[in-house]
């Protein structure tokens, strides 16, 4: 039989999981690029591996403390932004699309090879840069919370620091677009000609967005490694599109969208594919294996990316008549 | 168009805006505008070619000419919009060249677009904001603070309110823009311009997709800015229209100004006759770098039409 | 623009260098520091593993590289001279000792086997680790000259080069037609593969007859996302951005919907063994010919329907302006139509080639691949079919050449550094057009 309970407990976890947390954070950084600002970026996986690169190298190969190696996550992610935005940002909007894919596989390639395994360790990635972290913690070791949210100090307290982020950057970026900086990044995604003829120095403001948005990514690439080891593969591309399937599922140019399009989906995903796996082991699909089991999970996503973009173009939140683009 | 297009009363005109005969190329009196060799050439095909063009301050200046005579290219080097291959020009004495379009606007020389180009997710009331000059919470950092820009936020709702009723689009404050029709579009287009207390206004073709009842309203609106005390020049196609509001006509032909003089007396000018009825002859030559542009009004028109 | 045109100048170049200069400090890096390495790979459950001695000597830092299924990987030995590579599947692997690495004076031979090699290709099938000590001896290393290397990359290149066009080609024309940047187009090229697998393998049927059908089956399947998909999506009137993350989410499904019928193993096309001929430097399999030779006569086939053909001129008018080819009366669906079949059996053709290419059919090919076809595409301009091949051939050639400075496994980081630095010199690409793109 079908243990319902455990899914929906397994399930449950993942609405205050820190991976929940840092895809919010990345899906708020698309959010300001892509459904305010109208910026293509499909290099967030980039930026979120300059967060957890930037941190775990600094931590491990120079030794440095906790705040200074977040520094270096950040200013990596100031570097990369304007490496990506200067060339393209005068450019047509497909051009930021490509030269932002192509730089989050260069990063990723580079952070693979083998020929720098000593400093980035590799196909097998980094570990073992967590205890700066939990030195901070100023929780008493012991067990906490109920039911499915139990958890020990270190796992409550990258929760609190995980979704503390979330509310705070949310909140900013809250502010920001309800602000006349706001006004103008909505009008730049409305049309840029349109804001330049106004006066407003449109490739400074998508330059600020652009880096804005990609800092919201690294931090949520630091939160994203605090609960496991750094690996190449977890920065593919795949993880961008992942993002963006968060953001359209929440609503593009809302603030709560992201952060509840994060909850449902890794709550949606986990409950699927935890239904998936137990229902196909007691043998309700005949016929599906184990390992496709597994691999369900990957094609309902992509289906349900096409359906979002294709029926409700304006998510979750997203008001019905302010379709994140028109165009 | 032309029964309907007259402004309600005989518009007052300026005179005595030129020195000397007027040929292409005369000097004002009083000059806001002087370009000198503006050149910009599509591959092979020259789009404007000008070799000294004076706009005359305080009057309201029309740039006509058959399709594709290089007008709106004109525009767009003039704004910062297309750099030019050759050739300077200056706004109020300050030269103008390779200024960034920002900057230009920024200058005081504002322009609207051939196609409409309202911010279709914003808010009317919104459009009208990001017009005005000098925020300071455009600032990213002061973003956040918003005490140090609220009152200048209020100040800018109450000109942008007023700006609204005088164009009638007030009630409309809260819609998107989105959900204009194509003549109230042009409308907050010019208003928004406005928004910025502009001396010189550059409406690009401010009565294409207008639907006819509008038109009227549309006019007595640039002649208001003039009265205002601020310049106009604008695009048109309709010499009905142009001979009733403009003080002065600049005529362009194949990127060259073929004539220029007062309304009456360009309407007579046989080069300008010329140019217009050359235009049906070639019409099909098909080389032409507007000709997308007005395909796309076309469209413009007829979806306005549909909506209506 | 005199002023600000000076100034982004000066800073593209000054973005330049200090890309360069970053890469070049990466790879300094990494000469410096290859020399931990002695397992890689060790997450997969099979591995291939040896010891490098010469006369009971361990000889650390010799560089073994493996290669097979798809799959490559590098390692040096440890200071007992041990070496281990874990590889994701059963299948064979070559295996290649990196002479250069060695000691001076030193080589692969042995007394009792003269034509021992520094590659040897091992099988796992029963077990899940393999073992290969290399002999090692005194000798002379026979080294190819740079320039024979040259000529030997850059002739594989090519062949990677025309391979990569017959995908980029399609995705062109789909693009110029249609203005989608289609991210799906990679699982068109793996659709060509699998196709070509299930007929001829689980099929059996003869080779010939089962690629000429896998290529008809692409062309339907082209044809059938057109009509299914993409048509209802236009009418609709879907804007490009949403259409194209629409592509990217069909791209995701289409992948795991392969992985989950085919598996996550590599699989052979019959006919994928030949030995290789030497021409002076170049040494090549009968494969490797055939598949140039098939990629130009198609090449050449594409050129002359786009030139010569109404069809193929009515493309390059929709491409132009599809609203002006439409109201001079061409049927724009049909061209886009006939351009999705055109696509499709272009890619399925490439997948086919690339299955032979790297050995194997797997279920992400395409999307390994992906970003290549789009660097080519966007290298040659956005839109052009030409560009797309001349892109093409950069790319493959730039790829296969790079690899004589830099590791194999950052040989595609070579490609999309170009892919930027071409964008930030000549925006519209080598054959695009120059217009208003800013």
């Amino acid at each position: 039989m079908v243990d319902f309970w455990q899914i929906i407990q397994n399930a449950a976890i993942e609405i205050v999981s820190p991976t929940t947390a840092a895809y919010a954070l990345a899906a708020l950084g698309l959010a300001i690029h892509f459904g305010y600002t109208g910026l293509l970026n499909f290099g967030q996986a980039g930026f979120m591996a300059i967060g957890a690169y930037g941190y775990a190298i600094s931590t491990l190969t120079l030794g440095f403390p906790v705040w200074a190696s977040v520094l270096v996550g950040l200013g990596g992610s100031v570097v990369f932004a304007l490496l990506l935005g200067i060339p393209t940002l005068r450019l047509r909007a497909d051009y930021l699309a490509i030269v932002t894919i192509a730089a989050s596989e260069i990063l990723r390639l580079v952070f693979t090879t083998n020929s720098l395994d000593a400093v980035t360790g590799s196909a097998d990635g980094l570990s073992g840069y967590k205890n700066g972290f939990a030195d901070l913690n100023p929780i008493p070791t012991g067990t906490y919370g109920f039911g499915p949210f139990t958890m020990n100090e270190y796992d409550l307290w990258l929760r609190i620091v995980g979704w503390g982020l979330v509310i705070i950057l949310g909140l900013l970026a809250w502010q920001l677009m309800r602000s006349p900086w706001g006004r103008v990044i909505k009008g730049i995604r409305e049309d840029e000609d349109a804001v330049r003829a106004l006066g407003k120095n449109v490739y400074f403001y998508k330059m600020q967005s652009l880096i804005l948005g990609g800092l919201f990514g690294t931090l949520g690439g630091m939160i994203f490694v605090l609960p496991r080891a750094v690996v190449p593969a977890n920065y593919a591309t795949t993880l961008t599109f992942f993002i963006y399937t968060i953001l359209l599922l929440g609503g593009a140019a809302t603030i709560l969208g992201p952060i509840v399009g994060s909850i449902v989906f890794w709550v949606l995903l986990s409950a699927v594919s935890g239904f998936v796996a137990r229902a196909q082991a007691v043998g309700w699909f005949p016929g599906m294996s184990s390992v496709q089991a597994g691999q369900t999970r990957f094609i309902i996503v992509g289906v349900v990316l096409m359906l979002l973009v294709i029926f409700r173009p304006q998510g979750i939140f997203g008001n019905k008549k302010e379709l994140s683009f028109v165009k | 168009m032309s029964s309907s297009g007259g402004p309600s009363t005989r518009p007052v005109k300026t005179v005595d805006l030129h020195i000397g005969d007027s040929v292409p190329g005369v000097k004002k009196t009083n000059p806001i505008i002087v370009a000198d060799k503006v050149k910009r050439a599509f591959g092979g095909l020259t789009a404007v070619d000008v070799d000294h063009l004076e706009i005359p301050r305080n009057a309201i200046t029309a740039l006509i000419g058959p399709n594709g005579a290089g007008k709106t290219t004109f525009f767009n080097l003039l704004t910062g919009f297309d750099k030019p291959d050759t050739g300077k020009w200056t706004f109020s004495g300050k030269s103008l060249a390779g200024i960034p379009s920002f900057k230009v606007a920024r200058l005081g020389q504002v322009r609207t677009f051939q196609l409409t180009k309202a911010l279709n997710l914003l808010t009317v009331l919104d459009n009208m904001k990001l017009g005005a000059k000098g925020q300071k919470g455009e600032n990213m950092f002061y973003a956040l603070l918003p005490w140090l820009w609220r009152k200048q936020e209020e100040e800018n709702d109450a000109k942008a309110m007023e700006l609204l009723a005088r164009f009638k689009l007030d009630t409309k404050a809260g819609d998107f823009a989105a959900s204009l029709s194509g003549g109230q579009r042009k409308l907050l287009e010019m208003a928004r311009a406005l928004m910025s207390d502009p001396t010189l206004v550059m409406l690009d073709e401010p009565m294409a997709g207008v639907n006819p009842a509008l038109t009227q309203s549309l006019l007595d609106h640039i002649l208001d800015l003039k009265k205002q005390g601020m310049t106009v020049l604008f695009v048109e196609h309709d010499m009905q229209m142009v001979s009733h509001i403009a003080d002065w006509v600049v005529v362009m032909a194949e990127g060259k100004i073929v004539a220029e003089g007062p309304p009456d007396e360009v309407m007579r000018n046989p080069a300008v006759i010329d140019a217009y009825l050359g235009s049906h002859h070639d019409s099909d030559l098909g080389e032409d770098p507007n000709e997308e542009q007005a395909e796309h009004a076309m469209k413009e028109l007829l979806h306005d039409d549909d909506k209506s | 623009m005199e002023v600000t045109g000076l100034v982004s100048t000066r800073v593209q170049r000054l973005l330049v260098i200090v890309f360069v200069g970053l890469l070049a400090s990466l790879a300094f890096v990494g000469g410096a520091t290859a020399a931990h390495a002695d397992e890689v790979g060790t997450e997969y459950d099979f591995s291939l593993q040896g010891f490098v001695r010469n006369d009971g000597e361990p000889i650390q830092d010799v560089l073994i590289s493996v290669s097979g299924n798809g799959y490559t990987a590098e390692v040096v030995t440890d200071a007992d001279g041990k070496w281990l590579i874990g590889v994701p599947d059963k299948g064979t692997y070559s295996i290649t000792l990196d002479e250069s690495t060695l000691p001076t004076g030193i080589i692969v031979t042995d007394a009792a086997n003269p034509d021992v090699s520094n590659t040897v290709e091992l099988t796992i099938d029963a077990t899940n680790s393999k073992t290969y000590n290399f002999f090692l001896g005194a000798g002379v290393r026979e080294t190819t000259s740079f320039l024979d290397q040259l000529i030997q990359r850059a002739v594989t290149g090519l062949g990677f080069g025309l391979m990569l066009a017959l995908a980029a080609i399609g995705l062109s024309l789909i693009f110029g037609t249609t203005g989608l940047s289609n991210f799906a187009h990679a699982e068109m090229v793996t659709f060509g593969a699998l196709a070509a697998l299930t007929l001829a393998v689980d099929l059996a049927l003869p080779l010939g007859i089962a690629l000429v059908g896998a290529l008809v089956l692409s062309g339907a399947f082209g044809w059938g996302l057109d009509a299914a998909l993409w048509k209802p999506l236009r009418r609709k009137g879907v804007g490009l951005i949403p259409m194209m993350i629409v592509s990217i989410g069909l791209s995701l499904a289409l992948r795991y919907l392969y992985q989950y019928f085919y598996g996550g193993s590599t699989r052979q096309l019959p006919g994928a063994d030949g030995l290789d001929l030497k021409f002076g430097p170049i040494s090549l399999s009968p494969l490797d010919m055939l598949s140039m030779a098939i990629s130009i006569v198609v090449l050449l086939g594409v050129a002359f329907f786009l030139l010569r053909t109404r069809i193929g001129k009515a493309t390059r008018a929709v491409s132009d302006n599809p609203s002006l080819a439409s109201a001079s009366g061409i049927d724009v669906d049909r061209v886009i139509r006939i351009v999705w079949v055109i696509g499709g059996a272009l890619a399925g053709l490439s997948g086919i080639l690339y299955a032979f290419y790297r050995p194997g059919v797997s279920w992400d090919m395409g999307f390994q691949i992906l970003l290549l076809i789009f660097a080519a595409v966007t290298l040659g301009g956005l839109g052009t079919a030409f560009g797309a091949l001349v892109g093409s051939l950069i790319v493959g050639l730039f790829i296969e050449v790079s690899t004589l400075w830099i590791p194999s496994d950052m040989k595609y980081v070579g490609a999309l550094v170009i892919l930027i630095l071409v964008l930030l010199v000549r925006p519209q690409g080598i054959l695009g057009r120059k217009e208003r793109i800013g």
